[in-house]
């Protein structure tokens, strides 16, 4: 079973004025080889990078990626999909005997884009979607929102909770730029932006960059003590339509079944001691939790409000303070939520260790897809 | 395993409808157009400010790795075959050699130009061999132009330089004093 | 924690892997099709062949060039449903213009490590829907600071490369020419070609300068289209075909992003995917070994270039061998037999179609008219793509 035996990042911050986004791959690069002991010019077989064209700004930007990383003449590609993506290629390379050290490397540098929301827009169906409306495409979020609001009787204060969940656990994590310490009434009457959701309800952009350092079983043991392993992958994508998307995130339940198979995991709500999931929008929390098998899609609320998800809660969500609280980082999304985790199964995350042995980490590819991945750790 | 000519010829059949420019050109097929609002405005990084600010003093600098001894330019902060920090910056000189060129006739968007552009990299003198960059090349014509031709750059007035590869107007043909 | 590292990799794989089906669209200027309805094409075609249904594919590769050309961001989750990715497991692998021999490789390791035991790989491009020309798209591959205040063309950096090919190893043009001149004939036997016809070397030399030394006919057209291939593990190959065709070898590497810091003569990053490749597929004199050659040929100098990366010919001796006659369809080592990039058409990731698929189907011997003469065992396909910088190689043989 492969391993985590490395990681670095560099952020995450709200904006990166002094440097470029080579540069900060490259002071998250060496800090992952320096914690894993490793050489990547000598010990590296094979570098992989998650970025997408249109959040680069570049029309190939693989292109920009093996210098930073060490990577220059190697193995190097790049997966157009979220670190979690690129965390599964790096296991199948490795499982193939393809490589046996493989380098993950995710970043955002959301703060070079001027226009996100053409950005997004740009994703969207040419033919069918594009010229509907000119609204901020956040909107298909909203409608999401209110789909699974309805259906299944989610009520605005658990959705208020989980923004003050993690705003509040992002004070205990020094690299959380949206940190803040609200109330639910407070979170309430935050202004409507796309009803029914709420401006606060919105993860605010951020930079940063996550590398990990990934070895096989052999490998792993060799080189460090204290390896994190990586027990399941999964990925998973519905479909390209909107029209016809769940609106339930089957993709995240699905990518987490393929993982938990792999982990061998049949009672995720009680194997699992933590999750980061994504909550780039605050509901999207409450939705993944319930595709994660977490909890009950009738129980959630109900335990969102006792605090059964909190930090020192029965089933810790999002100690990190997710997105909602370190920003969204775009591709690198499930990069941070992995980072949280491995830090955390190391019990290397200070203030907010929680106790852990199981943890996973969820991410979905934002709007307007419908596809997602999760990766399974344990030490 | 049965190998041997096979009467199974693949791909068995061409599937998709061809059109002209004109069907395009005068929609007689039905088509969405949309021109996207898409600004970036990337940092330059440590590096390439550094770069472009001695751009406007009408100098070029490189960084100098130690390890591998190379003096690399287009300057980085890092030594991308050493994988460490640079030693330190260096200025290089606005000389250098002709690695290879073209001539072009076309535009980015492939339309033709009306006069030819020679375009060339140029491995610039106090660099490591073959630390080069892309750029245009002037005062010469297309057919005189050559492998190995020694060039030195031609900087706009100080006063309209704001800082861009395009401080250096072109690159012009140049004798070695010691030549 | 200092451990001195033995490297060495020895390819321990959990399963084989067998290539049974494959499919593409015809290769056009500027086709009606969508790329999710030309996906779907292509997808249908390598289903029959390999007689599966859709409901059998486990896992979907996708392999698409730039966002810029579709005009799609995210452009792999536009294609997905197009390209049977719906309800499954879907995953998009980009490296330039090598995504074509690139996608097929992580085809392979879905395959490779157990993961999925049927995979489909799908490349799509569709050029034609970048205005005013898709060398616009372009634009926005180079260096923003260094690069784009120059207002390059995509053409110059290869003729800047042809230019010191020619230059360090002394060829003429006239001996690149003839590439272009096999190509574009090989092509004539292809339903799919775009570009196929008769020419000489002399319509080659005289044809419209683009950036000189390259001419109009020196390059491949622009193209939309769209190529499939179905990966399985043994025990599905078997129940499918007695003739699999076996993927023996991957590899891939990519050099610097400072091209002009590179000494452009030679490819290293084809050479060092091929040591992968060759290193897995245990070939130590590829001449010799390897019957059959898909090299990446975009430009007619690029086949040379590439097939000199390849270790096929000694460097500054593949013109030679063209000049010969021992890389036409009849020789001793044919080198593009589908017609490759400069006959069928240049739709960038779906060249898959006329390299992995092409292989495939001369050591399936179901390639028709395009049939090598001689007996094949073992083939090589390779693409190349980003600023002159990534190759991809795949080693594929009838005999496991
Ligand atoms: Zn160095």
């Amino acid at each position: 079973m492969p391993a985590i035996v490395g990681v670095g990042y560099s952020g995450f911050n709200a904006n990166t004025p002094d440097l470029s986004w080579k540069e900060i791959m490259y002071e998250a690069a060496v800090r992952a080889y320096e914690d894993a002991g490793i050489d990547p010019r000598k010990d590296v077989d094979s570098f992989i990078t998650c970025a997408e064209d249109f959040y680069e700004g570049f029309a190939i930007f693989d292109e920009f990626v093996p210098d930073q990383l060490g990577a220059v003449l190697k193995p190097t590609c790049t997966v157009c999909a979220d670190f979690l993506y690129g965390l599964a290629t790096a296991y199948m390379q490795i499982e193939s005997g393809l490589a046996e050290i493989a380098v993950v490397e995710a970043h955002s540098k959301a703060s070079d884009i001027k226009t996100f929301g053409e950005v997004i827009r740009h994703a969207m169906d040419p033919i069918w979607l594009k010229g509907v409306t000119n609204a901020h495409p956040y909107y298909l979020a909203a409608l999401e929102m209110s789909y699974y609001m309805n259906k299944y009787c989610i009520t605005q204060e658990a959705i208020a909770e989980v923004v003050v969940k993690n705003k509040r656990n992002a004070l205990l994590n020094d690299s959380a730029p949206y940190g803040a310490k609200l109330t639910v009434e407070y979170a309430l009457k935050s202004p409507f932006v796309f009803y029914p959701m709420r401006k606060i309800e919105i993860a605010e952009r951020a930079d940063g960059a996550i590398v990990f350092v990934v070895a096989s079983d052999e490998m792993a043991r060799k080189i460090t003590d204290s390896p994190v392993w990586i027990k399941g992958v999964g990925w998973w994508s519905e479909t390209s339509n909107y029209d016809i998307m769940s609106f339930e995130a089957r993709y995240a339940y699905k990518s987490a079944k393929m993982a938990y198979r792999m982990a061998g995991i049949e009672n995720p709500s009680k194997e699992i001691d933590i999750a980061e999931i994504d909550d780039r929008f605050a509901f999207k929390e409450i939705q993944h939790i319930v595709a994660l098998q977490l909890a009950g899609k009738y129980d959630v609320c109900d335990l969102m409000s006792e605090g059964y998800f909190a930090r020192n809660g029965s089933l810790p969500v999002n100690v990190s303070g997710g997105n909602l609280g370190v920003g969204n980082l775009l591709e690198a999304t499930g990069g941070q939520k992995a980072l949280e985790i491995v830090i955390q199964l190391r019990g290397e995350a200070g203030r907010r260790q929680v106790d852990c042995e199981i943890g996973v980490a969820q991410a979905w590819r934002y709007i307007p897809t419908a596809s997602g991945a999760v990766a399974v750790f344990g030490v | 395993m049965a190998v041997g000519r096979k009467k199974i010829s693949c791909p068995p059949y061409a599937e998709g409808t061809a059109l002209s420019e004109r069907d395009i050109s005068e929609r007689r097929v039905t088509i969405f157009e949309d021109h996207p609002n898409l600004v970036y405005s990337w940092t330059a990084g440590q590096a390439m400010s550094r770069f472009l600010n001695e751009l406007k003093n009408g100098k070029l600098i490189a960084t100098k790795c130690e390890k591998c001894g190379r003096i690399i330019f287009p300057p980085r902060i890092y030594c991308e075959l050493c994988y460490k920090p640079i030693d330190g910056w260096v200025y290089v000189k606005d000389t250098g050699t002709v690695q290879t060129f073209s001539i072009s006739y076309i535009d980015p968007d492939a339309r033709p130009l009306e006069k030819p552009v020679i375009v060339a990299v140029i491995a610039v003198d106090g660099a490591s061999p073959n630390m080069g960059i892309m750029h245009i090349l002037g005062e010469v014509e297309p057919e005189k132009v050559y492998i190995g031709m020694r060039v030195k750059a031609v900087w706009k007035p100080e006063n309209e330089r704001e800082g861009a590869i395009t401080d250096i107007k072109y690159w012009k043909p140049w004798r070695d004093e010691n030549d | 924690m200092e451990v001195e590292i033995v490297k060495g990799l020895k390819f321990h794989k959990k399963q084989d892997v067998a290539i049974v089906g494959a499919g593409m669209t015809t290769f056009k200027r500027r086709l009606l099709e969508t790329g999710k309805e030309l996906s779907y094409f292509a997808v249908k075609q390598a289903l029959e062949e390999a007689g599966l249904d859709i409901k059998d594919i486990e896992m979907v590769v996708m392999g698409s060039a730039p966002d810029a050309f579709d005009g799609t961001a995210l452009k792999g989750e536009y294609l997905l449903d197009g390209a049977g990715g719906s309800d499954r497991p879907y995953l998009r692998v980009f490296v330039g213009g090598g995504t074509g021999v690139f996608a097929p490789i992580a085809g392979y390791w879905h395959v490779a490590s157990g993961l999925a035991d049927v995979c489909l790989v799908v490349c799509e491009e569709k050029m034609s829907c970048c205005h005013p020309h898709p060398q616009s798209a372009f634009k926005y591959i180079w260096d923003p600071i260094l690069d784009r205040p120059l207002k390059p063309n995509l053409i110059w950096i290869f003729a800047l490369e042809m230019r010191r090919y020619m230059h360090v190893n002394n060829i003429r043009h006239e001996d690149i020419a003839l590439v272009s001149v096999k190509n574009k004939a090989n092509a004539l036997d292809h339903p799919c070609a775009q570009v196929a016809e008769k020419i000489t070397v002399e319509d080659v030399l005289n044809s419209e300068p683009m950036a000189l030394p390259v001419r109009r006919l020196d390059v491949s057209p622009p193209s939309d289209g769209a190529a499939a291939l179905i990966m399985v593990a043994p025990h599905i190959a078997r129940q499918l075909t007695d003739e699999p065709v076996w993927v023996t070898g991957v590899g891939w590497a990519l050099d610097t992003t400072h091209w002009t810091n590179r000494d452009l003569y030679f490819p290293r990053y084809v050479a060092e995917a091929a040591k992968m490749a060759y290193r897995m597929a245990h070939i130590t004199d590829p001449r010799k070994q390897i019957d059959v050659a898909e090299p990446y040929d975009p430009f007619d100098y690029k086949e040379l270039h590439h097939m000199e990366g390849l270790g096929l010919a000694k460097k500054g001796e593949a013109p030679i061998l063209t000049r010969e006659g021992v890389t036409a369809r009849d020789g001793d080592l044919p080198v593009c037999p589908s017609g490759g990039l400069l006959g069928v058409g240049n739709p960038i990731a779906a060249t898959m179609g006329v390299k992995a698929c092409e292989i495939y189907w001369q050591l399936a011997y179901r390639a028709g008219k395009r049939q090598v003469a001689k007996e094949v065992t073992t083939g090589v396909c390779q693409a190349w793509g980003d600023l002159m910088q990534v190759g991809t190689v795949m080693v594929m043989s009838n005999k496991r």
